[in-house]
């Protein structure tokens, strides 16, 4: 065996390690350091398949940027211990189905169609290269690349105006009416 | 794989994790020698000559302590986080280059760990992730004041973060690599006055990026960031003892409480580092590469085992400037450090971004 299948085999395990850990974790804080293992192993994986500049995206986006607030809201509410049962009436059991129906799915390609691996050709050594995705991100992919960062300055904004304190625009209403 | 690239990396890294180790526990005598001549006081002299061996005595005192774990802790995420604040700060400075190749045993060794085409991506991954280690001390010590504490400091350290990012835009602009190295190799070959007059041989772009305009601004935006990333006055708003006790720390004894504060001098040395990577020329410095000096025509070089020598020089130049900043500046208020941070630095980083985008264009000419 190479040494890149023995680095993947050992990544898997602590990558779904990490996702059941999050799954069955009884403490919310818990479940959020587990997802953020599982997001860095991830990342180690797009190492594995030539996309450092991917890997280091979701390092900083995923287990960097999201995850801290999500640790910081868990923590401010105070919401990290679980009630001991929960309310999940039907949709254990409809879980449980789909879950099998996923695992059979992936059996039957893995399986069944067989011999998936050799039909990956792996990536050229300057394949995703940040300049190469600068360059598609304002050349090829120009208008869809403004699009989407309008669409977050909206969401940004959305977000700061929902948060905003009412109390004051309702004062200086007010005094703009007297 | 071959087995001597391999014994090649573990060296390396093993030397580095040295170099780092021993210059956090130099950094605190500095710290403390140079704040007690600001000071106009004596500081640590009785341990060794000029007390040079302090830091020792510090560190025996340290092991010798009893460690507590508070009543109530989450015990595992208690012992977990003085780890994730040390790790970050040290596997930081992988991909800092310390100096161009030099053959050693008959072979050609970089001296660095890596240099890697997402440098600059890899340094804002790394401080993305060493907030965990603080807000996690503060969560799992059951502790009202470390809980505070870590609050405080993850939150300035998330804000702080974006101008940082920012202020990296004007050297990745100007090298047009996302590379350490090549950042480095951009700034010249030390006779940076020289070739700031633009009379450089050969139309190499050159200078320290701290000599341009936008290089400036950046360097002062990201002095200013990096302060607060790494918890430093005048933005220790963790440690602010007269609101917070300790901060997130409070409840860490013996070993545990070593390696904060192994991680904060070692960050310290990380961010220096990479600060006069980025801005003041890195390893570079006359005689690493094969330059000429100036107005008298000697050629010297290329001597890359300078390289380390002179980022040293550098890291403890800005350690001191770090240290002097300590001396001088009052703690700022925790709501003007957030408002600081948005409404001041990170429009200014954006706007020396656009300033950056015009400067290249102008001397450097579009190249499309």
């Amino acid at each position: 065996m190479s040494t890149d299948v023995i680095l993947f085999l050992g990544l898997a395990a602590v990558a779904i390690g990490a996702a059941l850990g999050m799954l069955f974790s009884r403490n919310a804080v818990y479940s959020a350091l587990f997802l953020i293992l599982n997001f860095a192993t991830v990342a180690v994986f797009y190492l594995l398949l030539g996309a450092p500049f991917i890997a280091m995206a979701q390092v900083t986006v995923y287990a960097g940027a999201i995850m801290v607030l999500f640790l910081f809201v868990i923590m401010l509410l105070g919401a990290e211990e679980l009630r001991k049962r929960g309310k999940l009436g039907w949709q254990q059991p409809l879980a449980l189905l789909l879950g099998f129906v996923l695992v059979a799915e992936t059996a039957y390609l893995v399986f069944v169609r067989g011999d998936l691996v050799s039909q990956i050709v792996p990536a050229a050594a300057d394949y995703g290269t940040p300049k190469d995705i600068g360059i598609l991100l304002f050349d090829n992919y120009m208008l869809p690349f403004q699009v989407v960062a309008v669409l977050l300055l909206v969401a940004m904004i959305g977000a700061i105006v929902l948060t905003k304190d009412d109390r004051k625009i309702e004062r200086k209403t007010s005094e703009e009416k007297a | 794989m071959d087995i001597a690239v391999l014994i090649e990396w573990i060296a390396k890294s093993a030397i580095l994790i040295f170099i780092l180790l021993t210059g956090f526990a130099y950094t605190t005598y500095y710290e403390r020698r140079l704040l007690a001549l600001i000071q106009n006081r004596v500081g640590p002299n009785r341990a060794g000559p000029f007390g040079l061996l302090q830091p020792v005595a510090d560190g025996v005192k340290l092991i010798f302590k009893e460690e507590l774990t508070p009543a109530g802790a989450y015990k595992a995420i208690f012992l977990l986080s003085p780890i994730l604040t040390m790790v970050p700060a040290l596997v930081i400075m992988a991909v800092v280059p310390w100096g161009e190749s030099i053959n050693l045993f008959g072979r050609e060794i970089f001296l660095g760990l890596t240099d890697i085409n997402v440098g600059v991506l890899y340094l804002l991954s790394i401080a993305s992730i060493s907030v965990y280690g603080i807000v996690l001390a503060g969560w799992s010590s059951n502790n009202k004041y470390a809980m505070l504490g870590g609050i405080r400091s993850s939150a300035q350290m998330i804000s702080y973060e974006l101008a940082l990012g920012l202020a990296f835009v004007p050297s990745i602009m100007m090298a047009g690599s996302l590379s350490l190295l090549d950042i480095v190799r951009q700034q010249g070959d030390g006779f940076y006055l020289w070739s700031l007059l633009g009379i450089i041989e050969g139309g190499q772009t050159g200078g320290w990026f701290i000599f341009t305009i936008p290089g400036l601004f950046g360097a002062a935006i990201f002095y200013i960031a990096m302060l607060a990333e790494v918890n430093r006055a005048p933005f220790d708003m963790p440690e602010a003892e007269q609101e917070l006790t300790a901060g997130y720390h409070t409840e860490y004894s013996g070993m545990k409480f070593a390696l904060f504060f192994m991680g904060e001098y070692i960050k310290m040395i990380a961010v220096s580092a990479i600060f006069s990577t980025l801005f003041l020329g890195g390893f570079s410095g006359p005689g690493v590469y094969e330059s000429t000096i100036p107005f008298m025509g000697i050629t010297i070089g290329p001597w890359p085992i300078l390289g380390p020598i002179y980022l040293g020089l550098k890291i403890v130049a800005s350690l001191g400037l770090m240290i002097w900043i300590r001396a001088t500046f009052p703690r700022l208020r925790y709501d003007r450090l957030m408002g600081f941070g948005w409404k001041v630095l990170l429009p200014l980083a954006l706007a020396n971004v656009f300033l950056t985008a015009i400067w290249v264009i102008i001397f450097q000419g579009f190249t499309g």
